[in-house]
């Protein structure tokens, strides 16, 4: 596998630093200060470059949503309507940034950095080239989840600080939503875990000789649908639910705020994507002659146009029915998926701990055949029941007379 | 995990909403998310059309009855020509009668596919389905635009007949555009009606027994869907509607996804009136002799007709001068809204949005 040069870690910038401070003879503020240089280059280079692949994620969306929707989508500003979003921030800027009189100032303030900082946070851990930028930070994947946790409650300061009803709404449904999808979600992780027997990204990159996509179908569909809840895309709406409660929790917000929170809300499907692209996908992994990033890349625009697909052609559920979805469905599958892996983990693993390439072939193949007759079961049991639908009488209440019919 | 102090929460739903169509306030108690009261608030649009008829002539009138129903001002136009008719004791020719009762039910097609895109779109679809039905409807559009060159307030009904004959290119444009809406229809129907979503959210949902609606006045697809068949075109056939085989589709329950499927099956049937109005129209004048100023004799009509939200009736008193003594609409939107309260209790928020949008009701009707 080839990289693209040029990728820095952490670490490698720290020791670079530290080099050069001590050569300088900062002596032994050398350490502080490389800690705090290399800390700051970092996040310097990842939120401009997440800021700037939202920008264009978001030119993406409108325009492949208005594929789907035959129409054509932005196309005035730039070639293709490229410059359309550095059109959209430069408006929300320069819009007055309200506060509501009642509002709970600070938690209303905090709420925008509050929900995009966890976002951020994640791409730090994602391995892109050889390492993430964290370097192969040990427990990359316990990280994300709790870092991911973090949402719920920029969520419910924004919605509890505008003090506006429909903003609650959204939010109390955001917090009861997002706290039961951390646990299918923690499922779907947990079976990786189990296969590549690390918590660290770059190792369950590394462990995937054939993707645990193929491996563990279950687990991946337990994964992306609960991912797809964490981030409130279509049909999971419920925290903006825009028919239903005006735009939910960002009601209150505007100018820079909004902004900040319209940030967040479409860079959660770019994390979204580059963790299922990790876990399941392969990571960066692909065939020689294309540099690994480049497959990584891939691998997230084919997530991110599924979620797209998702977007344009569902409708949304329900609020009981999405709890009920996550407890009565995820949960029992998730528990399904991590309990057949384990066993087949017991049988086949090696003396090492880990599972030989044949054997994991053997795995998919077994995976399959369950995964295929469980959803078929499911899509019986509850296809049957959708269909039913008694044969229309007419009333005996009125009456056309007999040359009606 | 007793002691914790609930209240009910009171939400303005509207007048600005995405989700009122128009200007229309709910006030809804919420019990958490679960409705305990709502209570329908509306005259946000009113414009007095009623009273301002008062002061028109005949004919000006059919230009306020094009901004009642929005979505369907072919229907107002029939309705309202119809009671005048009634009223003067006017002959209409018979291929006027044809052309009106072509572009009535393009008109009910148009206001079914705008019901359905927006109910998809209730049901947080994000606009796929609706504009999908946009594009459909805009043939329509086109089509009147030939007519008589609107497209939304059309104004192209007179008393006596039609402001003027189809052109020659309307035809073919009509053929083709009845050859391809069944196709239409079942890329719609693809997308929506076996959707496990869009069942799930909508079956058992909003129930509103054959009874129930009987007694709240309900007309139109709504009352069909609860299983009651009735439908003025058949009940008590108007224009050339008793020359014309077709049926009235009817729903099993009267939940919401029977109000979106019997909406469907409504525009299949109307595309089959429409081909059989194509085979059996002849040429002919398309307008009664009748003078710019109508003169009825002194006396009182009420004709109604089945528009695509109901029975939408006329009740018009002359006391014999160029304008009507008393005009009174039966707006369908507006008597449809009346069981809102009892259908909506007990449902949930996301429920309120999808049964309030299956009724399909206009403000411009509501409110006049």
């Amino acid at each position: 596998m080839n990289y693209l040069p040029g990728f820095i870690d952490f670490y490698t910038l720290y020791d670079f630093c530290l080099t050069l401070f001590q050569n300088f003879g900062f002596g032994d503020n050398a350490e502080w200060l490389s800690y705090l240089t290399a800390g700051v280059i970092i996040s310097f280079i990842v939120i401009n470059l997440m800021i700037l692949s939202t920008a264009f994620y978001t030119w993406f969306e409108r325009r492949v949503l208005g594929r789907f929707q035959v129409r054509r989508g932005p196309n005035r500003n730039g070639p293709f309507g490229i410059f359309q979003p550095f059109a959209d921030v430069v408006k929300l800027i320069m819009k007055e940034d309200t506060i509501p009189t009642e509002a709970d100032r600070p938690v209303f303030t905090l709420a925008p950095i509050a929900l995009v900082a966890p976002t951020l946070l994640i791409m730090t851990v994602i391995p892109m080239g050889e390492s993430s930028f964290l370097g192969s930070l040990n427990i990359g994947i316990l990280f994300i989840v709790g870092v991911t946790s973090v949402n719920s409650i920029a969520i419910f300061m924004a919605g509890w600080g505008s003090r506006n009803k429909y903003a609650i709404l959204g939010s109390m449904r955001g917090a009861a939503m997002l706290i039961s999808y951390e646990i299918p979600m923690a499922l779907g992780i947990t079976s990786v875990l189990l296969m590549s027997g690390s918590l660290a990204m770059t190792s369950i990159v590394s462990s995937q000789d054939i993707w645990f996509i193929v491996v563990m179908p279950l687990g991946f569909f337990v994964f992306m649908a609960a991912a797809t809840a964490e981030i409130s895309r279509t049909p999971f709406d419920q925290i903006e639910a825009e028919s239903e409660l005006g735009s939910g929790y960002n009601t209150e917000f505007s100018g820079i705020k909004f902004a900040i929170l319209f940030l967040a809300e479409f860079m959660a499907p770019i994390v979204t994507a580059a963790v299922v692209a990790t876990l399941f996908l392969g990571g960066t992994k692909g065939f020689d002659p294309i540099p690994g990033q480049i497959w990584f890349v891939l691998k997230m625009f084919v997530v991110i146009f599924v979620l797209l697909w998702f977007r344009a052609t569902w409708p949304r559920l329900r609020v009981d029915q999405i709890m009920g979805f996550a407890w009565k469905g995820l949960f029992g599958l998730g528990i399904l998926n991590i309990f057949i892996v384990a066993i087949e983990i017991m049988i086949f693993r090696t003396e090492e701990g880990t599972v030989g390439t044949s054997n994991m072939l053997i795995m998919s193949a077994i995976n399959w055949v369950i995964a295929v007759v469980t959803l078929l079961t499911l899509m019986r049991i509850y296809g049957q029941k959708k269909l039913e639908r008694p044969i229309p009488v007419p009333s005996p209440l009125a009456n056309m007379g007999v040359e009606a019919d | 995990m007793t002691g914790i102090r609930t209240e009910p929460i009171t939400i303005n739903l509207g007048p600005q909403h995405p989700s009122t169509h128009g200007v229309f306030r709910l006030r809804v108690t919420f019990d958490g998310e679960e409705i305990i009261d709502a209570e329908p608030v509306f005259g946000y649009l009113h414009r007095g059309t009623e009273k301002l008829a008062e002061t028109r002539n005949y004919v000006q009138i059919v230009t306020l009855t094009d901004r009642m129903d929005y979505l369907a001002s072919m229907s107002n136009n029939l309705a309202y020509v119809r009671t005048v008719e009634k009223l003067a004791n006017i002959e209409v020719p018979e291929r006027a009668q044809y052309i009106r009762v072509i572009s009535a039910e393009l008109q009910r097609i148009a206001s079914h596919l705008m019901a359905t895109g927006f109910l998809l779109n209730d049901l947080g679809a994000l606009a796929t389905p609706l504009v999908y039905c946009f594009r459909e409807r805009e043939r329509i559009l086109d089509l009147f635009e030939m007519l008589c060159g609107a497209r939304i307030t059309l104004s192209y009904m007179r008393p006596g007949g039609v402001f003027q004959d189809a052109p020659e290119d309307f035809w073919p444009s009509l053929e083709s555009l009845v050859g391809d809406l069944p196709h239409y229809l079942d890329e719609l129907e693809s997308l929506i009606t076996s959707n496990e979503i869009v069942l799930a959210r909508t079956k058992n949902v909003g129930l509103l027994t054959d009874e129930q609606a009987i007694d709240n006045s309900i007309s139109g697809p709504n009352l069909r869907a609860s299983g009651v068949k009735w439908d003025l075109r058949k009940a008590d056939p108007y224009e050339i509607y008793d020359r014309v085989k077709f049926d009235v589709p009817i729903g099993a329950i009267g939940d919401t996804f029977d109000r979106y499927l019997v909406r469907i099956l409504e525009m299949r049937e109307s595309v089959k009136i429409i081909e059989q109005c194509l085979e059996q129209i002849a040429p002919g004048p398309i307008r009664a002799n009748t003078p710019f100023f109508i003169r009825p004799p002194a006396g009182e009509a009420y004709s109604a007709v089945e528009g695509p939200k109901g029975e939408l009736g006329f009740y018009m008193v002359s006391d014999g001068g160029v304008a009507p003594y008393r005009c009174k609409v039966r707006a369908p939107s507006f008597i449809n809204i009346t069981p809102l309260r009892d259908m909506l209790k007990g449902w949930k928020m996301g429920d309120l949005i999808i049964i309030f949008g299956s009724i399909d009701i206009v403000l411009g009707e509501v409110d006049r």
